[in-house]
């Protein structure tokens, strides 16, 4: 059970959030190819290391934000908006 | 049989005053308070107490406690049965009734022992290669009746279990004396410091001794202030250094207990730091028949004795392949038990002893059904030794479980044979005898500095791991030696995987079962991993450990479910007019997480014959239906209509104020997940209905694409499901009884529109009237606070006579949406279904809008005229109901299903059976008469296109 820091509510248990994935995928437009949208809609890289994620505190403030985190050690590495981009050195 | 009563002081854990009557397999027997099963027995001269797993071999009481792989005992009755519990953990108490596991009808006689003669058919991995002629099948009945653990009680649990958190600063699991230095230390250094110990008892091996610096280190426990759960063990370190700990408040089989107790705590305890004292397991050595009933850990011996005062037999052999044997060998003589002999496995140099000391090793147990004697193999020729206890010193494999769990690192002491952590786990800091530490002095002084350390947020100081002295390598041996006596694995089977070349350790775990079951291989892992290095010429280090996973120590079901369970599992939902219902006469039933009515069955009435006279009612009079579960939400702002754009198949953004429409939702990969009507309220505000079952998820979603896609959006996504109540009135005269109820005449079918929403008033009570149709007769869903859903009912049904209007519920509303051709999301539509396979192709042709999954429309696979397609489907006989689920194909089984019926009712209004399918190809086999095919029968039927009745939609304007 991890504990992850909810920008808004603070350190909360995992169980209270929902994790949506890889974070920074850019939607293709509806001229996209079908390899891109295929690509958009089902591939996702595995990284043994940070990995940028988005969050949704589900049974707290509601808010989705993004997360980089460990994928080995579970570490929390950094916590931001959804709308900015990736800090550096991610 | 050798086991006997010591006399006091020997027994620091019981109360001779205090005798304790039980039965074991049906005898009564006694015992001291304090005593544990097992101690009970062997000073009952009990030593036969199971028989093995596969082999169906006696066995008697192997260890004193967790690590206990034999011992497994069947505890109570009825809901309280508890198989597989530990003899060696399990506390006496007055009326304890314990059974064997494992034989019929006893350990003494066992007729599953014929296993035994079959050995030679069972070798490691014996599913895979043997019984396979004719087939596995002709076999797995006998052998899974065989096989396996104890039986559990099938009545459902009586008892409570509780959950607990904790947020201490330092978290000590142990308390041996390791542990409680640890833990004094941090206390006194202000940490809020949680101490957890498995045993009633502080001080770990030092608890049943005489031994006043434990004592000392105890109450300096106490007076230091940390908080101490007893009978408490760890089970598991989870991320984030997250301990779990499960905690026995009621002793299995305890008798005279009340209707319910508290029977076990799970603790979940979050501390700044972990500090791990959980000690080391004895390692046994290896030889033939060291399973007999009176081959022991030496290390069992001597707890049976000083802490219940029981000597497990008169005279005993020490198989030693460590120093710290010698130890032992004397302690037990202080105790009067006679060592006849310590027989060292071991090159020399040996500590001195007084103990006639043999070199050489174990050649034969002698004895049938008990140790009657060891013949040993010396330099000298054999030599036998009359005993009666075999005891097996083999050195110690530290408790590394926690460490692992955590994350931590392990090294191999080549020495000691024994694996220790190398440097501490993230989080977590081991200390004493499970970070290979075994000498007192430095164990202390070292517990002590890493407690005060973490209290004061500083890194711990390094463990210096020193082992527990010489070890001789470990050898195979012939004839039967046991690796893991839980699951009869011989030194022959690890040879036999060697071979077979299952070298690493998690396929040999695997392929002999070794570590496996209830000890998860305390005593066995390390002996088996020593062998199959020795067997492959490779270091132990290069053969490692399998994964210590949790958990440490079985946890019950119960402690893991705690109060969620019963009525609290899933909370349900209820109307707002519940009780309004139920004296209406309505029959409930649970869809989801709402109990709603089905019916309203009269007199003599089934569910079905109801449901038809319901249904009739609203194609002939009208009806009254409750909708309040109906998904609500409101989707307000500037930028609301631009947003249900991107949301939906239908456009939303040119609905005129009081408009509405129906709309199909579908995820980014094109398949329908939730449809609903939309209607606008004003500029900036919209009406969403979503299905009942949906609304949360069609919420999270909406939420999702809004701040994830579309932040720049001005929009607020706000459910109300459970603040609006929602009354539908339908049928032709639907009306009529609306407006003797008092609704405003504006409402008329006249005055309003099919699909349109008003907002209106009765009394002073708001109402939100769409006029829309599940049902493809003039309908009316009145919504309206929830609080005030029972007041219009009653106020509505008061007139009912006038019009002979009839309540219909769920059932109903399935045949009139299924005469329509009505599709329900995740009935009519799985996990495939896209727009154009429900007729909704033009509605995603027209659109401009980028919607969510619209480009997955545009894949070939989504133009594939093959895809399975909605249709109607009328059986050739009217009277049958086709079933749902049956598959659609071109012939019996063996053949391809083609599609399958989704929904189907007699239809009353036509009087035949109507039914809706998935079908290949759907719409462009209308008229085709096709089969479908469920559980050995076959129904005829046609294929059509829905809805069946009323195509033009004339009957939905009134």
């Amino acid at each position: 059970m991890m504990q992850l820091p909810c920008p808004w509510c603070g350190v909360r248990d995992e169980s209270e959030f929902v994790c949506g994935g890889a974070s920074h995928i850019v939607r293709p437009g509806l001229s996209a190819s079908d390899a891109e949208w295929g690509s958009y809609l089902f591939f996702r890289d595995n990284p043994k290391g940070p990995l940028r994620e988005r969050w949704r505190h589900a049974y707290g403030c509601g808010q989705w934000f993004n997360l980089m985190r460990d994928t080995l050690t579970h570490q929390v590495l950094s916590v931001y908006p959804m709308a900015e981009p990736p800090p550096a050195g991610g | 049989m050798p086991g006997y009563r010591l006399p006091a002081p020997a027994g620091q854990c019981i109360d001779r005053q205090q005798r304790v009557g039980f039965t074991f397999n049906g005898r009564a027997y006694q015992g001291y308070a304090g005593d544990t099963l097992a101690a009970a027995l062997l000073a009952n001269g009990v030593h036969r107490v199971a028989r093995s797993f596969k082999l169906h071999r006696p066995r008697g009481v192997w260890g004193c406690g967790l690590e206990e792989p034999c011992a497994l005992v069947d505890v109570g009755s009825g809901p309280r049965r508890t198989p597989n519990v530990r003899a060696t953990l399990l506390p006496i108490s007055e009326g304890l009734s314990v059974r064997s596991v494992n034989c019929w009808p006893g350990p003494e006689f066992d007729v599953g022992a014929v296993s035994g003669w079959l050995a030679p058919l069972l070798p490691a991995g014996f599913y895979y290669k043997t019984f396979m002629w004719p087939s596995w099948r002709a076999f797995e009945p006998t052998i899974r009746r065989m096989a396996g653990f104890g039986r559990i009680g099938t009545e459902p649990d009586p008892d409570h279990y509780e959950e607990i958190a904790l947020q201490p600063d330092v978290l000590v699991v142990g308390a041996g004396i390791a542990g409680l230095a640890a833990a004094a230390a941090a206390a006194r250094a202000g940490a809020r410091t949680v101490l957890l110990g498995a045993s009633a008892r502080l001080g770990g091996q030092c608890a049943w001794q005489e031994d006043a610096e434990a004592a000392g280190l105890a109450a300096a426990v106490r007076a230091a202030g940390v908080r101490i759960l007893t009978r408490t063990t760890a089970f598991g370190v989870y991320d984030h250094a997250l301990v779990c700990a499960h905690e026995t408040v009621t002793a299995d089989g305890a008798a005279q207990l009340p209707a319910c107790v508290l029977r076990e705590r799970l603790w979940k305890i979050r501390a700044r730091a972990v500090i791990a004292a959980t000690g080391a397991f004895e390692r046994p050595v290896l030889f033939a028949d060291n399973d007999r009933p009176g081959v022991m850990l030496a290390s069992a011996a001597l707890k049976f004795a000083g802490a219940y005062g029981v000597a497990c037999g008169r005279r005993a052999v020490m198989i030693a392949n460590s120093d710290a044997a010698y130890a032992q060998a004397a302690r037990l003589r202080a105790h009067g038990i006679e060592v006849a002999a310590l027989v060292d496995v071991r090159p020399g140099p040996h500590p001195p002893t007084e103990v006639p000391r043999l070199l050489g090793e174990v050649h034969a147990v002698h004895g049938a059904r008990a140790v009657a004697g060891v013949s040993v193999r010396t330099g000298a020729g054999l030599r036998h030794l009359a005993c009666d206890l075999l005891l097996s010193s083999g050195g110690f494999a530290p408790a590394v479980h926690l460490h692992s769990q955590a994350g931590g690192r392990l090294r191999f002491l080549e020495e000691s044979a024994m694996f220790v952590p190398d440097g501490p786990a993230p989080s977590l800091v081991s200390v004493g005898a499970c970070a290979g530490m075994f000498g007192r002095e430095a164990v202390l002084a070292h517990a002590r500095a890493v407690g005060e350390a973490l209290a004061r947020e500083c890194p711990a100081p390094a463990a210096a791991p020193d082992g527990c002295g010489r070890s001789a390598p470990l050898r195979p041996v012939a004839g039967k030696a046991f690796v893991d006596l839980q699951n009869d694995v011989t030194s022959a089977d690890v040879a036999l995987a060697a071979r077979e070349n299952y070298r690493s350790v998690e396929h040999l775990k695997r392929y002999t079962t070794t570590g496996m079951g209830t000890d998860q291989g305390k005593t066995s892992n390390l002996n088996a991993l020593l062998l199959m290095a020795q067997l492959t010429g490779q270091p132990a280090a290069a053969v490692g450990t399998t994964r210590f996973r949790p958990p440490f120590a079985p946890v019950s079901f119960g402690a893991l479910a705690g109060r969620r369970v019963g009525a609290l599992y899933r909370p349900l939902r209820r109307l707002p007019a519940h009780a309004w219902h139920e004296s209406h006469g309505a029959q409930f039933e649970i869809f989801g997480d709402w109990v709603r009515p089905v019916a309203y069955p009269q007199a003599g009435e089934d569910l079905n014959a109801a449901a038809q006279r319901e249904a009739l009612a609203v194609r002939r009079q009208a009806g009254l239906f409750d909708g309040s579960p109906l998904g609500k939400l409101e989707v307000y702002g500037p930028d609301a209509a631009e947003f249900l754009d991107l949301m939906y198949v239908g456009t939303l953004s040119n609905l005129g104020i009081g408009q509405a429409r129906y709309g199909l939702l579908l995820n980014e990969n094109g398949t329908l997940v939730d449809d609903g009507i939309v209607a606008r309220l004003s500029a900036r505000r919209f009406w969403v209905n979503t299905t009942t079952a949906g609304v949360e998820r069609t919420a999270a979603a909406f939420e999702e694409w809004l701040q994830c896609e579309y932040p720049h959006l001005r929009v607020l996504i706000t459910p109300v499901t459970a603040r609006w109540a929602n009354l539908t009135v339908a049928g032709p005269r639907a009306w009529d009884w609306l407006a003797a109820a008092g609704l405003d005449g504006a409402l008329a079918p006249g005055r309003t529109r099919h699909m349109s929403l008003t907002d209106s008033a009765l009394d002073g009570v708001p109402l939100r009237v769409l006029r829309a149709s599940f049902s493809g007769e003039l309908g009316y869903e009145i919504n309206l606070p929830a609080e005030r859903a029972a007041w219009l009912f009653e106020r509505v049904w008061a007139h009912a006579a006038a019009v002979r209007g009839s309540l219909y519920g769920i059932e109903a509303l399935q045949i009139l949406r299924t005469e329509k051709g009505y599709l329900h999301i995740g009935t009519d539509t799985d996990g495939t279904t896209q727009p154009q396979d429900v007729g909704f192709a033009r509605g995603v042709a027209r659109k401009a809008a980028d919607f969510v999954g619209r480009r997955s429309l545009l894949r070939p696979a989504a133009q594939d005229p093959e895809r399975l397609q909605l249709v109607g489907l009328l059986g050739v006989d009217p009277t049958q109901v086709l079933p749902v689920g049956a598959h659609i194909a071109p012939g019996p089984a063996p053949a391809v299903s083609e599609g399958h019926v989704t929904s189907s009712y007699r239809s009353p209004e036509l009087g035949r059976g109507v039914a809706l399918a998935l079908l290949k190809a759907g719409t462009r086999r209308s008229g085709e008469r096709l089969t479908a095919y469920h559980l050995g029968r076959a129904f005829a039927a046609e294929v059509v296109m829905p809805p069946f009745i009323d195509p033009t939609g004339a009957r939905l304007h009134g």
